[in-house]
């Protein structure tokens, strides 16, 4: 119907490919509506290369996607290493801190640009923070900012604070810690959640959680919300309606801050939903968001310099006038000092945006997103 | 039966003219304005010279783009959440029939001969031309992703249409169904305008911050266009909705969450003035002879009336939930 049709060619045609590195996330979940989907992730990915490919139309450039799904554990540097020989220099990973780290270097020497879309690890962006890396995902610190400023607007001060037993909760916990020292919160009492292994859902499960979370959540003192560190979904979510006292349940089950929701639909959200959901037949999740948003800034930066390089689109994306509509209500834009993604942090419940952090009167001097996370003054990054 | 017709249309000329002669002498014959409230499911109606709402009527979901034919005996309204235009009797304000519009239509506009109606069809990324006599689909065309904006250049041969994730104004030449040119803007352009003389194109990048002032010959961006308001953090710089002064000398252009609208010189570029209006600033709409400018104010459900000689906000009328959208009767 459109043969006709032919745009206005740029010069050369580009052929930009990137590679997707990404750990697949455990199926033990708490609720089976949360179990990883089979394209988490790499579906974010495809998506935006469908739309850099429309806006490709018009240039002459064209994304394609080469996808490595690993197996937890496996190592990254062999799919890494296969793709660097095959010319590619664009990774966006989904991949714990250390493979992280260790992807960055392996690749620093071919000049490939990695995308960080799934690590929250504040140490990636301070003292472990590498020149050859961008971050999409929200680091911890931002997200527990995200959520203690909203508990800050709403009155709630006084925190019981429930931790796992695993090594990203006590990370989890100790930027809670921080976001209550930051915003004036006071943790009245903390407690840690054990995991004592076994299986999240079972046939009578839930007679038993009705027991056990009462009796763990008694004898606090006085607290006006409890909130949850638990990132491998040992407890959290078991929490809400089962505290001894009545208290609304924050953190990582509730009201949880994250950088997406399948539920999110404000700012022509409900856009980017129906366009993913027609793909892939479900709703888009934060890593799909993540991932997403780290191939649109290489779409955006490959056609505003209409360049394939690594460094020419590293340069556009950390340059003044660079931002990304993100469908958050506002234009992300990358911190220079240690390249994350400045964004704002969704508060949801899973059936909608509750709120969006920062909340009105938490002021900063250049950016109000700044308020999140570790800022400039504070950083221990150095990029060289 | 043809003779009789003519003759009834003469008489009803006669009727105009003679209202037309009253209101040279008598107070000036009401201009009405129409509100979409987006959340409301509502039309709210303005009386322009009480300034003040004298109907609100209910529409269909997440009424938000809105537009009159030329003789303003019809509007068109896009349903966003009914996936439809409905098309509304100015008269009765019932809806008497639908557009074909594809899914969640959201902004449209009419050809200068008022005989097509341009809407951006977001899933297909296609642009949309709707005879407006038939109410069929005439023709599509491919755009970027997530089309919105549309524009006609005066001569009517260009249409422009805005696409919001990839960030581009398409030029395209519609007659002929070619496309001219694809400019990259800065991101999430929503609103596309012509200058009165067709001589440059407007477009506002909500997410950017700018207006990008476009060679529509030349196809290329000549200026950009920022605003910093003292005070403000420029995140919530959002422009939206641009509409030109009578004379074509001022540009308007509402800033989203900063809450203004600004004035700017068209000759120059420069920003001249920052009006205050109410909350969330979508849409704008001038009245025939330019003097007053309305501005949609979703946040604070209300429509701020702008003075246009004094560069003053005059009022502000309350009307329903969200407004979005105006369109104003040209009698």
């Amino acid at each position: 119907m459109f043969a006709t049709v032919v745009p206005p060619a740029a010069s050369d045609p580009l052929a930009v490919k990137v590679g997707v590195i990404h750990e697949t996330h455990s199926r033990e979940t708490i609720s089976i509506l949360d179990i990883p989907p089979v394209d988490d992730f790499i579906a974010g990915a495809r998506m935006a290369m469908d739309d850099n490919n429309t806006t490709g139309r018009f240039l002459d450039q064209s994304f394609s996607v080469v996808d490595a799904k690993l197996a937890p554990g496996e190592d990254p540097l062999a799919p890494l290493k296969e793709m660097l020989a095959d010319g590619v220099r664009f990774f966006i990973v989904d991949l714990p801190a250390a493979e992280v780290l260790a992807v960055a270097d392996a690749a620093r020497s071919s000049g490939a640009l990695i995308f960080n879309a799934g690590a929250p690890d504040d140490r990636l962006r301070e003292e472990d923070c590498r020149a050859n890396v961008i971050h999409t995902a929200p680091t911890r610190s931002m997200l527990t900012d995200g959520l203690a400023q909203y508990l800050i607007w709403k009155q709630w001060r006084r925190w019981l604070l429930v931790v796992g037993s695993h090594q990203e909760d006590q990370l989890l916990a100790e930027a809670y810690r921080q976001s209550a020292k930051k915003f004036g919160a006071k943790i009245v009492n903390e407690r840690v959640y054990q995991d004592t292994g076994g299986g999240r859902r079972s046939d009578s499960g839930s007679v038993q959680v009705q027991r056990q979370m009462p009796v763990f959540t008694q004898n606090a003192p006085d607290y006006d919300v409890l909130v949850a560190a638990d990132e491998n979904e040992v407890f959290a979510g078991y929490l809400p309606y089962r505290t001894w006292d009545p208290r609304p349940v924050v953190g990582s089950a509730g009201l949880r801050p994250v950088s997406w929701d399948p539920s999110h639909e404000l700012w022509g959200a409900a856009q980017l939903q129906s366009r993913f959901q027609r793909l892939f037949k479900r709703g888009m999740n934060a890593r799909d968001n993540q991932a997403w948003e780290a191939m649109r800034l290489i779409g955006d930066a490959v056609a505003h310099t209409k360049s394939a390089d690594p460094k020419t689109i590293h340069d556009d994306i950390l340059s003044p006038g660079f931002a990304l509509g993100a469908f958050k209500g506002q234009a992300l834009t990358v911190r220079d000092w240690n390249q994350q993604l400045r964004q704002p942090i969704l508060l949801t419940d899973g059936r909608g945006t509750v709120s969006v952090s920062p909340q009105e009167g938490f002021l900063h001097q250049t950016s109000q997103l700044d308020t999140l996370g570790f800022d400039r003054p504070e950083t221990k990054c150095k990029l060289h | 039966m043809q003779t009789s017709l003519k003759r009834l249309a003469r008489y009803a000329g006669g009727l105009a003219l003679l209202a037309s002669l009253g209101a040279l002498s008598g107070p000036a014959q009401a201009l009405t304005a129409y509100i979409t409230n987006e959340k409301g499911n509502s039309i709210s109606v303005i009386d322009l010279d009480k300034l003040e709402v004298t109907r609100t009527v209910k529409t269909g979901q997440r009424p938000r783009g809105i537009a009159l034919t030329k003789d303003d005996a019809l509007m068109f309204v896009c349903l966003g959440d009914d996936d439809t235009i409905a098309v509304i009797d100015t008269k009765t304000l019932k809806e008497v029939g639908e557009l074909p519009s594809g899914p969640d239509p959201e902004q449209l506009r009419l050809s200068p001969d008022g005989k097509l109606v341009f809407v951006a069809n977001e899933n297909d990324a296609l642009l949309t031309a709707i005879d407006v006599a038939t109410r069929k689909v005439v023709s599509e065309f491919p755009v970027g992703v997530e089309p919105e904006g549309v524009a006609v250049s005066p001569d009517g041969s260009i249409v422009v249409n805005t696409s919001e994730t990839t960030s581009m104004a398409h030029l395209i030449d519609w007659k002929n169904k070619k496309s001219v040119a694809n400019i990259l803007v800065p991101p999430r352009p929503r609103y596309a305008e012509y200058t009165k003389d067709g001589s440059e194109l407007w477009v506002s990048s909500e997410v950017g911050g700018t207006i990008s002032v476009i060679d529509p010959v030349k196809h290329v961006i000549t200026h950009t266009i920022t605003f910093e308001v003292p005070g403000l953090a420029k995140e919530l710089i959002q422009p939206v909705g641009i509409r030109f002064s009578a004379d074509g000398k001022l540009g308007f252009v509402a800033l989203g969450p900063a809450n203004r609208v600004a004035v700017i010189d068209q000759a120059t570029k420069k920003v001249i003035k920052y009006l205050l209006v109410g909350q969330r600033v979508w849409q704008l709409e001038l009245t025939p002879e330019g003097k007053y400018l309305l501005s949609t104010n979703g946040v604070s459900n209300d429509v701020s009336v702008i003075d246009v000689a004094a560069l003053k906000v005059i009022k502000s009328i309350p009307v329903g939930s969200f407004p979005w959208g105006v369109a104003i009767s040209k009698q």
